[in-house]
């Protein structure tokens, strides 16, 4: 164990040095804690990870519900529902929370970081100003000087004030009121992409899976590789071709009919088809060769029966197993989609934030994509548990 | 004497893992065709332009514009076509595939040294310290790698980001996390066996039974996942390039002005067809051989 202390204190001393001189000794100190801290939780022992996972979790709903009932209200709801955590909730679920809430927090600082060191600022295009005019502006829209002065304002507002700051780029808007309309547009097309591609890959998958090595195998796979190969941008462009231009079926580009909506998810949806459907082939070659199919068959079960009520679940779980990752990559993959077909979603508010250094956009976006993706993993775990009793109890 | 000593060198080698997968890869045809593909697209590649620069004395076939001749579809003289300024689509197209090609190479391998060394170190040691590790991983794979990479990408000037240096510092700053994680699962198997048992009896140091006796019996694993990741790397530049943020010429920007370029009234359509038809052959190979390798690697497809 002395070995190992010797080699990561010494990588870890590198990697603080390395910061310290790039981004500034306060922020990597505050980045230092913020590690110790998550951490520490590793240590506690039960009944202290339930004070702190409930801590935690009321701080969390309190942000959360204060922009909806008001400050009072909020509070009261938050530590309401975080003592019913505290008492009720198993320690796993404690530990869960212990890691996500500090993880946000973390998440927040690294990005502000991030977006610190990128050269430029968010008052860069603006036309030729004075000095002062500059540090108005910055004022005004709680730009500071260092990343960690800014850390701490937009802590203090997302806290105290249950604001996500202004937009310095769509004056006189906050973040809030961008995010807000752009959010459920972004989550239709992202769960409609999930659908079809969790739909898609399975049906490929098993009917590819049942019989290896035949026609349907091959044609499957076939279709799932060129999912895989051509970047979905170009996937996108050529159903745009063919299905707007040609057939005149489908809208170009835009948003509000439901025709709107099919181009889109179906070009976010197919890379992560083609990886279903290989993952679902693979799972039921592989159960398909089980002892309990065998058996199934040997007592005389219809072949229909012998798939759907045994081996389709062996065939699903790694496909849960992916879904994880699945989310996260079709909501940012969301991005470059968003850009294709002229999407209102919150991609586009991502991207033209980062390019145009428009700090309080970018860490809104990332706080609600972190949420999401962080939720659905919980949500996936638990169904894996549910699915797979060997690993109930690890959960 | 010597007879039977050389016979057992025989078994010994017809038995190797490597002579194993070599024999099983081979019946792959998919790979074989794949692997072929590679090679002949990589050579293309890195030898096409200069080639063609050599029958051009002196001039540089692809940055030298002609706009008498922009967007000529492809003919004779001009294979591929031309694009706005007159430049031979065919060079500019080869060209790029050396930056793609480059780049999913260094990533990938940044990635893989990264994601061996740490997962190496925590798989090791095992205890309070993978936790910590592995924890320090769960978050950043709770952050889109996309964020990350576009937030990576940003802290370069316009002018950094021509050098695909930035580009390789960011896709293998997120890359090499599964890297990390397979390996220190690998580890964590391989760490309780005889064999480095009793290499620590005979008094290896543990950077020594880390790199000379865990690490090889890793290398399988490690071999595919990197031949998938290059792929993905590539892949990720072109989603880069058509945001804006990719790394000078590669197939991902010209796709994406291809792209732009595409619309009911008149379309260039070479100047979407050839760097897409080049970008999924390479991908599809690269798919193919990666898919191959794992199978002849698997233990378990051993007969």
């Amino acid at each position: 164990m002395r070995g190992a202390v010797i080699v990561v204190g010494s990588i870890g001393a590198v990697f603080f040095l390395a910061m310290g001189l790039t981004v500034g000794l306060w922020e990597a100190l505050v980045l230092l804690i913020g590690v110790a801290f998550i951490s520490s939780m590793l240590w506690y022992p039960p009944h202290v990870m339930r004070i702190v996972g409930a801590a935690l979790l009321a701080v969390f709903l309190f942000a959360f519900l204060q922009t909806i009932a008001g400050t009072v209200p909020g509070a009261v709801i938050a530590i309401v529902l975080a003592v019913l955590a505290w008492r009720f909730l198993p320690v796993r679920v404690h530990r869960r929370v212990g890691f996500m809430v500090p993880s946000m927090v973390m998440l927040i600082f690294v990005t502000t970081i991030l977006m610190y060191m990128a050269p430029g600022s968010p008052f860069a295009q603006e036309k030729q100003t004075t000095q002062q005019a500059l540090e108005a502006q910055a004022k005004k829209f709680k730009v500071e000087k260092t990343a960690l002065a800014f850390f701490g304002t937009y802590m203090k507002g997302l806290l105290a004030d249950g604001t996500m700051g202004l937009s310095v780029k769509v004056q006189g808007r906050t973040v809030e009121q961008l995010l807000m309309p752009a959010l459920p547009v972004s989550m239709s097309l992202g769960l409609l992409a999930l659908v079809i591609a969790c739909f898609l890959g399975l049906v490929l998958g098993i009917r590819a899976g049942l019989k290896p090595n035949s026609f349907a195998d091959y044609s499957s796979m076939g279709v799932a590789m060129i999912g895989i190969s051509l970047p979905n941008f170009v996937i996108g462009a050529i159903l745009l071709v063919i299905f707007s231009y040609s057939f005149q079926l489908l809208p170009v580009a835009g948003w509000g009919t439901y025709g709107h909506l099919i181009l889109p998810a179906i070009t976010l949806a197919l890379p992560y088809a083609a990886y279903i459907a290989r993952l679902a082939r693979n799972g039921t070659i592989e159960v398909m060769q089980q002892d309990f199919v065998r058996t199934a068959r040997a007592k005389g079960l219809s072949e229909q029966t012998v798939i759907v009520k045994h081996a389709l679940k062996g065939a699903i779980l790694p496909v849960v197993s992916f879904l994880g990752p699945a989310t996260a990559g079709i909501f940012t993959g969301s991005f470059v989609v968003e850009k294709l077909f002229a999407v209102p979603g919150m991609g586009q508010w991502f991207v033209t934030g980062a390019l145009g250094r428009d700090y309080s956009v970018v860490l809104g976006t990332a706080i609600i994509y972190f949420t999401i993706i962080t939720l659905f993993n919980l949500l996936v775990d638990f169904a894996y548990a549910w699915l797979d009793p060997r690993v109930r109890e690890e959960l | 004497m010597t007879e039977p000593t050389t016979n057992v060198q025989a078994i010994e080698k017809g038995t190797s893992l490597w002579d194993d997968a070599w024999r099983r890869l081979k019946k792959n045809r998919l790979s074989i065709v794949g692997a072929v593909m590679l090679a002949l697209v990589v050579l293309v590649c890195a030898f096409g332009p200069m080639i063609m620069n050599m029958s051009h004395d002196g001039e540089n076939i692809v940055e030298d514009t002609f706009p008498e001749q922009a967007n000529q579809a492809p003919s004779a003289s001009h294979l591929f076509g031309t694009d706005e300024l007159g430049r031979s689509y065919l060079a500019r197209v080869l060209e790029g595939g050396q930056m793609s090609l480059l780049i999913g190479l260094i990533a990938t391998l940044a990635s893989v040294i990264i994601g061996v060394i740490y997962g190496s170190i925590a798989g090791y040691y095992g205890g309070r310290l993978d936790e910590v590790m592995m924890r320090a991983v769960d978050f950043l794979y709770g952050i889109p790698y996309m964020f990350l990479v576009i937030l990576i990408m940003l802290m370069f000037s316009d002018a950094q980001r021509d050098s695909p240096l930035p580009i390789f510092f960011a896709l293998g700053m997120v890359q090499w996390l599964t890297t990390a994680r397979i390996v220190r699962g690998q580890v964590l198997t391989l760490r309780h066996q005889e064999f480095v048992q009793a290499a620590r009896v005979m008094g290896a140091g543990d950077m020594r039974i880390i790199f000379r006796h865990i690490l090889p019996n890793t290398l399988g694993v490690v071999v595919v996942y990197a031949t998938l990741t290059v792929p993905a790397v590539i892949l990720l530049e072109s989603f880069l390039s058509f945001l804006g943020l990719g790394a000078g010429l590669t197939w991902g920007l010209l796709v994406s002005e291809g792209l732009s370029v595409i619309n009911p009234v008149e379309s260039y359509w070479w100047r979407l067809v050839f760097p897409s038809v080049f970008l999924a052959l390479t991908l599809f190979s690269l798919n193919f051989v990666g898919d191959g390798l794992r199978d002849a690697l698997d233990p378990r497809t051993r007969k």
